[in-house]
């Protein structure tokens, strides 16, 4: 399962101690100046990758006039919440484009779990005529980058009047969702003991009641892996959503912030834009945070495999 | 087949139905439909017209398509030897066992889960000129002089596109390789510097070779990061100056969505499937190589 599969991998820090201790009697000395050095070129390089992410939230809490002030100061004086607040305002008024990243992005976690729950399990536990091929086939959507068939997803759109829609936007961002999801909840449930899929036949219950009832709590890990992987890439999408919403109230948020940058009458107002940035950082930050084991083991299973 | 048997077929077939429904209708119509429009006129409104290969024999005369071809291949090559090496970089420092790896592992990886597109924003306020921290940073360590046109000349542009994009995805392909470097038996190390190998010469005989197929894999996921940019170069430098970072997915985009000739950008599009299907056969020719040991 991909969650379990993880925990050795990234959560092996915990038990560092012990295999630091036990060499440590061939040359303490020289081990202690090398671990010293590794923690120093760690250090640095942390704090390389960290900059820009700092910059940002400095100059996202300076006042609108000293965000735009040239040449700039490191730090905000005041501090001022006044760019996040401006975003809220009449003047720029992100609530809209936050609300429908929001609902674009559950839309397509929603979507992306039914649909792949429901293959998942018909591939994992079922077998049926041609079930190698077809998993195949519909894992090939991976080899087809999204960016490469957006004219013609344009013209299917708009045929079934779904182009220019959010809904329709759900859709495709959950179609290229599924090979990802398939895979890990196929495995999943493959994973899951025979002697419980069996043992729970007996019962009498319809397939679908068993998976309700059973199954799923059993694939837990797996569904979340691909309950962050749908979230994360419908919150961050910009080329699809650009291209498929024609209609300024429906843009998400990363299109809209073009239109800060753009800026009303030639001038940007740079505080502003970045605290929509910060915004539009926030979700991910803290679902990868919160559950990188999924995360991180979702990305080793699905690639590595 | 017995009844049992095939209930059980049916039952399998109805789950996976949902799926094959969705996938047939946005993927499968599309691709198809691709090769279709690529042969046609095919205005953004108004009917189209069969067109023969005109739509293919038009992309091979237009010198601002062949040009963003080169380009992005030129940017994914950069992107694949500094992912390679900065994410090699980045798995040797976190493939050990020592406290507080974990966070490091994180700090590093962050840039990667936040969108491209947030991460093309904060890079376009960093690095301009007269606002930007970036500039600021490197007049007051004496690194530059004059605050930097970084948008101004294409070199520029593309070496701070480049820099921002592996910063964005260093993190993934540390990830790969260090699961590929923790898969090394421990033995082959060790028995390599009994036998008086030394760091490099057990890098370049030993380790690079056992962690081939992860190699492959961050050539793979390159060319998506590489060939297939848009995002950075649409906000960044809208394919400025001029049109010289103008990479292939912007001029798909320019010809669908700009110009309205979507005949025309379904042949692109047509055309820069085939170079990626060409970057898999060949990259998997590489994975498919034996890691016997």
């Amino acid at each position: 399962m991909a969650g379990t599969a993880l925990t050795d991998r990234t959560g092996h820090s915990r038990g560092s101690h012990t295999t630091v201790a036990a060499g440590n009697g061939v040359r303490p000395r020289r081990r202690r100046t090398r671990s010293a050095g590794w923690y120093v070129v760690a250090t640095i390089v942390a704090l390389l990758f960290l900059l820009p992410f700092a910059l940002l939230l400095v100059t996202a809490l300076k006042t609108p006039g000293q965000a735009a002030a040239s040449p700039p100061s490191y730090l905000p004086h005041p501090v001022s919440g006044s760019n996040f607040s401006q975003l809220f305002s009449s003047s720029v008024d992100l609530t809209r484009y936050v609300g429908n990243s929001l609902l674009v992005a559950l839309g397509t976690v929603v979507g992306t779990l039914i649909l792949c729950v429901l293959g998942g399990y018909g591939f994992g536990l079922y077998r049926f005529p041609g079930r190698n091929i077809w998993f195949t086939a519909l894992l090939l959507i991976f080899m087809v980058p999204f960016q490469s068939v957006l004219t013609p997803l344009y013209v299917v759109l708009r045929t079934v009047h779904m182009q220019n829609s959010l809904l329709g936007l759900v859709l495709v961002y959950v179609t290229y969702q599924l090979p990802f999801g398939l895979f890990v909840m196929r495995n999943s449930f493959a994973a899951v003991p025979r002697a419980i899929a069996e043992a729970s036949e007996l019962d009498g219950a319809g397939p679908l009641t068993r998976l309700w009832r059973i199954h799923l709590r059993l694939v837990l890990p797996g569904v979340i892996t691909v309950a962050i992987f749908a979230f994360i890439a419908a919150w961050n999408d910009f080329i699809g959503a650009l291209i498929l919403l024609s209609d300024q109230s429906k843009f998400t948020l990363p299109v809209e912030l073009l239109t800060l940058v753009t800026g009303r009458f030639g001038v940007i107002n740079w505080g502003v834009l970045e605290a929509g940035v910060v915004i539009s950082m926030v979700p991910c930050v803290v679902i990868f945070l919160l559950l990188q084991r999924y995360y991180l083991g979702g990305i080793l299973s699905g690639a590595v495999k | 087949m017995s009844r049992i048997e095939r209930r059980h077929a049916l039952t399998g077939i109805g789950f996976v139905l949902p799926s094959t429904v969705v996938a047939a209708a946005l993927f499968f119509v599309p691709l198809v439909l691709m090769v279709w429009m690529s042969l046609n006129h095919w205005p953004l409104l108004g009917s189209h017209s069969f067109a023969g290969t005109a739509n293919y024999r038009a992309a091979l005369h237009d010198s601002v398509f062949g040009h963003s071809l080169l380009f992005s291949l030129e940017f994914t090559g950069l992107i694949a030897l500094g992912l390679l090496l900065i994410g090699g970089g980045l798995a040797s420092i976190v493939a050990v066992r020592r406290r507080g790896v974990g966070v490091f592992r994180t700090v590093y990886f962050l840039p990667v889960v936040i969108g491209m597109a947030s991460a093309s924003y904060l890079w376009l306020w960093m690095i301009n000129p007269s606002v930007g921290l970036l500039d600021k940073i490197l007049l007051d360590v004496h690194i530059g002089r004059t605050p930097i046109q970084w948008l101004g000349s294409t070199g520029l542009a593309l070496t701070l596109v480049t820099i921002m994009t592996l910063w964005k995805l260093a993190g993934f392909s540390m990830l790969i390789l260090m699961s590929g470097i923790q898969s090394i038996p421990r033995e082959l190390t060790e028995a390599s510097m009994v036998d008086g190998a030394g760091r490099w010469r057990q890098w370049l005989r030993i380790k690079i070779p056992l962690i081939r197929q992860h190699i492959a894999l961050v050539l793979i996921f390159s060319v998506a990061g590489g060939f297939l940019a848009f995002d950075q170069f649409y906000i960044m430098t809208h394919g400025s100056p001029g049109s010289s970072t103008l990479t292939s997915v912007f001029d798909i985009y320019n010809s669908s969505f700009v110009n309205f000739n979507l005949g025309y950008g379904a042949a692109l599009s047509v055309i820069v499937m085939m170079a990626l299907l060409l970057f898999s056969v060949v990259q998997l020719l590489i994975a498919r190589g034996s890691t016997e040991y």
